[in-house]
């Protein structure tokens, strides 16, 4: 670029006022822009982590959430005698067939009660799920009313400390642990076994089957095998896949809203950026008039100002990537209606977030600049030099 | 006003910079009018239902059946007129994408529980009754699928397995938004001809005799089933609609969030045009002090064109949003049924735009009055 | 052959769809070193004259030569080009970027070269010299006198060694002792550096400073 670039970020600081509005404009712009995908992305994250692609969920047939599925404990072994499982380190299969309620639990603060994930699982289930293990306190006793909550809810719910006695099913249940899981669904979830479970719950039978393969590629053949078993009614699919698909809905939701509120918000940081350098154009006439005589070329005075719009739009950005930087963490819940339950997750800021915002900041500052500097570029010097 | 030819000369000068800024305040408040009503409207289905309704689910959470002798058993509370009893399909048609809520419902005494809050031909009505396999559904959910009286449609289940082909026999108009025109009623006893070892009914519905009555019905009722293997949480239908609210979470913390986020960007455009023009402006403001325009009047005048792109900013972008979400049936799959602008948000839609005016005029408008006539004449841009 | 040959040239201008001939069929040479004032009173045409000869402008007929080149002929993009290798301007005000130091203004052309940065230095230093500005250059255009800018925008009229220099009224702005300052720098850069110069001016005491006065009267030259 032929005209230096500080006489562009010189030229800013000659109407910091109006500049720094406009600059602003954008940080606002990119604030919401990044604090939106960060909640899309927290809560994808939350469902992609919880999903493994070397495990298979079975669900019954149709059933298109663990919620809807049943499959009795016969068909359970069925699925549980598959060659291509893989063994623990005692031989035995690495299958989880589990229990899966929604089931109202009273809040934390006092205000009703909410729907959480119950699951019954068995010991094999920490080896299938490899991310899970206990944070505090201790895991469940077989045979006794005891269970094991999530980090993440755990928070949120009434008498969920180690040591008390949370209330679910019209029966009470000693918490012994808290366990985490990776930053995945699991941690909103409260898990007992499946024994002492079944009868309080749906009966007896589980609503899902969980097994890690011996070998990933072989899952194709596996999931051909379990459909078309004339014993069972059963849909097979990679865990991994299954949880990014529960999250569909509200991920389409966010990602709506996203798209929606950003788009509009820019269109009018734009306006303002145009305003901006039309101003800023018009106020410096002479100066383009001096460099158009010197024997710079009108494309250089194009891509002149067009810098000097797309500057003062990086600064916006990189204010607003700060000013959005702090959500990270922060933790919020909604309710996943492809379970009917709560989850708890984070909002989420990744570098590829921000640097995208970065470049919409960018994208914002060159569409506000080009007519400007298309005028500028365009301006016959002799009525300038009038 | 005399003055109006000044202000608008003004505002036309540079029509380009008043049509943008115009434009973006319009912008701004057609967002947070939108997000505004998301809140409002998630809210308001949670006020939906009668006083004289009551809901009976399982305490164990929603998703558990009760059984179905029930409702004998609830019918003998006293106070308790009459009951019906209704499950959730959820069953996909066609794409889970075309998601609309379907209950498998008692046809007679669900349809007299909700007697008033719909509108369909006792012809209709009977036909439905008469059909096991018959179905009838909403007007806007008909006209949103292209669907006629007496088309076969298909929903494959996913609570209930397998193909459920139903006939439509019965259009019906809401009456009251307790009675969702975006749903489809089916026939329970189909549901459960098909699986009678586990279908049971999902919720009771109860018509009480004397809405003062609720209190006692809810008591007596839980207390009866609260050591069975079913116990019972009985409310009125308003709070069983207003805990699915409650299910969103922290939404209206993040849309009056965003939402002021969207204020303060446009403020900072508004003012900013506001200034621009201002700078430009300063011979003029001496030619006029010279002439004998006063300071008041003057600040008067910047106001006034303030105002003037904050008034036209709010028509457009205000009106906008309070004519195309209802125009488009906009209803979020049904999430946000009705959703649509209420007066309290317009209301305080006027008010950020008075702020808006005053923001982006006060210190041109200052500036302009304190400006000495002599200085201004001297200035050269 | 002179340097600087106007042959038959024609500017009409149409303001509002009324015709204004500001010269019609004008003959006009300037020899290489020379150094000519251009006077007449307002709308007589002579900053038009001197946009046309900096190719600024096109005439409506005949044809302007420069060194050799048919200015009048070129295109836009090749007319940037010879502006910048061939010709030095200085307006009567708003020559220097107002946010860029004296170096950065006077070193201005020479962004359009091919030069090393050491070897831009070396000649904004000399340019500056020549101007007596080399104390100055850091210092901001509101940091310097009128006369102090406008030798600036001398200094940068020459840095790039151009063919010609062309002034438009460059002492207008000043007072007495800034003008003559400015007057004394343009008889040095054509004495002693034989500079060809060409200031239109209305001021006869500056005028006085040139070699050649022309006047130029409704579009009619007289000596």
């Amino acid at each position: 670029m032929k005209i230096p670039l500080v006489y562009n970020i010189r030229s800013l600081a000659r109407r910091p006022v109006s500049n720094a509005m406009t600059a602003l404009g954008v940080a606002f712009v990119v604030g919401v822009f990044i604090a939106t995908l960060a909640l899309a992305n927290g809560f994808r994250m939350a469902l992609v982590k919880t999903g493994s692609p070397d495990n298979v969920v079975v669900l019954r047939k149709g059933a298109d959430s663990e919620l809807a599925s049943g499959i009795s404990r016969d068909h359970a072994a069925i699925i549980g005698a598959l060659p291509e499982i893989a063994a623990a380190s005692d031989g035995a299969p690495l299958v989880s067939p589990e229990v899966f309620v929604p089931m109202d639990i009273a809040s934390a603060s006092g205000g009703g009660a909410q729907l959480v994930v119950t699951r019954g699982v068995t010991t094999r289930a920490f080896e299938v799920r490899r991310s899970v293990h206990i944070t505090a306190g201790r895991m469940f006793a077989p045979g006794r009313d005891e269970v094991i909550i999530g980090a993440a809810i755990a928070p949120r719910l009434a008498h969920s400390a180690v040591g008390d006695t949370i209330h679910f099913g019209g029966r009470g249940w000693l918490v012994t642990g808290h366990f985490a899981a990776g930053g995945s669904a699991f941690e909103s979830e409260v898990w007992g076994q499946n024994e002492q479970l079944m009868p309080v719950l749906r009966g007896e039978f589980f609503q899902v089957v969980v097994f890690r393969l011996r070998d990933r590629s072989r899952f194709g053949a596996v999931q051909q095998k379990l459909q078309n078993d004339p014993r069972l009614q059963v849909d097979a699919r990679r865990e991994s896949d299954f949880y990014a698909s529960q999250s569909a809905v509200l991920r389409t939701i966010l990602n709506f809203l996203a798209i929606f509120i950003t788009s509009i918000m820019a269109v009018g940081a734009i306006f303002g950026a145009v305003n901006t350098m039309y101003a800023a154009v018009a106020s410096r006439t002479s100066e383009i008039a001096v460099l158009l005589t010197l024997g710079f070329r009108p494309r250089s005075v194009l891509a002149s100002f067009l810098a000097e719009a797309a500057f003062l739009a990086l600064v916006g950005g990189l204010v607003g990537c700060l000013v959005a930087l702090p959500i990270n963490g922060i933790v919020t819940s909604t309710t996943n209606w492809s379970s009917f339950s709560m989850i708890a997750f984070q909002f989420l800021v990744t570098p590829r977030i921000l640097v995208e915002g970065l470049i919409f900041s960018l994208v914002m500052g060159v569409l506000g600049g080009f007519f400007p500097a298309r005028r500028a570029a365009r301006m016959p010097v002799v009525e300038a030099i009038r | 006003m005399k003055f109006f030819p000044l202000v608008w000369a003004n505002l036309t000068r540079h029509k380009r910079r008043t049509a943008l800024t115009t434009l973006s305040v319009a912008l701004a408040l057609f967002l947070f009018a939108s997000l505004r009503s998301v809140v409002t409207t998630l809210r308001a289905t949670g006020e939906v239902g009668s006083e004289t309704r009551m809901i009976v689910q399982s305490a164990k959470a929603i998703v558990f059946f009760l059984p179905m002798s029930y409702r004998e058993r609830l019918l003998a509370v006293p106070g308790v007129q009459a009951a019906s009893w209704a499950n959730w399909f959820g069953g996909v048609y066609q794409d889970p994408k075309n998601f609309f809520a379907q209950f498998a419902v008692d046809p007679e005494s669900y349809l007299d529980v909700y007697a008033g809050d719909y509108d369909m031909p006792a012809d209709q009505r009977a036909a439905f009754i008469r059909e096991r396999t018959g179905c009838i559904v909403g007007k806007s959910l008909l006209d949103k699928f292209g669907w006629h009286l007496g088309q076969n449609v298909t929903l494959t289940g996913t609570i209930f397995e397998g193909d459920w082909p139903v006939t439509i026999r019965g259009v019906f108009r809401s009456l009251d938004p307790v009675f969702s025109e975006d749903a489809m009623l089916v026939h329970y006893d189909m549901v459960y001809e098909r699986y009678p070892t586990w279908v049971r009914p999902g919720w009771y519905v109860l018509q009480l005799k004397n809405p003062a009555l609720a209190p006692q019905v809810a008591a007596a009722i839980d207390s009866e089933f609260k050591n069975s293997s079913d116990p019972t949480k009985t409310g009125s239908e308003r709070a069983f609609n207003a805990s699915f609210v409650t299910m969103w979470g922290n939404v209206s913390f993040l849309m009056d969030s965003i939402g002021m986020a969207v204020v303060f960007a446009i403020l900072l455009v508004a003012a900013n045009s506001m200034m621009l023009s201002a700078r430009e402006r300063t011979n003029e403001v001496g030619v006029l002090k010279t002439v004998g325009f006063g300071d008041r009047l003057l600040f008067g005048l910047v106001m006034a064109e303030a105002g003037g792109i904050a008034a036209a900013g709010a028509v457009l972008g205000l009106g906008a949003a309070t004519v195309l979400w209802p125009a488009i049936h906009f209803s979020a799959m049904g999430f946000l049924p009705g959703f649509r602008v209420t007066p309290g948000t317009l209301a305080l839609g006027l008010g950020i735009t008075v702020l808006l005016a005053v923001a982006s005029g006060l210190l041109p408008a200052l500036s302009a009055a304190r400006l000495s006539a002599v200085q201004a004449l001297r200035h050269v841009e | 052959m002179a340097l600087v040959e106007l042959e038959n040239l024609t500017k009409a201008f149409s303001r509002d769809s009324q015709p204004i001939v500001v010269f019609d069929g004008l003959n006009l040479e300037f020899a290489e070193g020379s150094f000519t004032a251009l006077m007449g009173p307002s709308g007589s045409g002579k900053s038009t004259l001197l946009n046309l000869i900096a190719g600024l402008d096109r005439p409506t007929a005949g044809t302007v030569r420069v060194a050799g080149a048919e200015v009048s002929a070129m295109s836009p993009g090749a007319l940037a080009d010879w502006r910048a290798r061939h010709v030095g301007f200085v307006f009567q005000s708003y020559n220097l970027l107002p946010v860029l130091t004296a170096y950065q203004n006077v070193e201005l052309p020479l962004l359009l070269t091919r030069l090393s940065a050491a070897e831009r230095r070396e000649h904004v230093a000399t340019a500056l010299s020549v101007v007596g500005l080399s104390d100055r250059a850091e210092h901001l255009p509101r940091q310097l006198s009128g006369g102090q800018e406008q030798r600036a925008a001398i200094a940068r009229a020459i840095v790039s060694d151009p063919t010609i220099i062309l002034l438009d009224e460059p002492t207008g702005q000043l007072d007495a002792k800034s003008a003559a300052d400015v007057l004394a720098l343009l008889q040095r850069l054509n004495a002693e550096f034989h500079k060809t110069i060409l200031m239109v001016t209305h001021d006869p005491h500056a005028a006085q400073a040139a070699r050649t006065l022309l006047h130029l009267d409704k579009g009619v030259l007289t000596a």
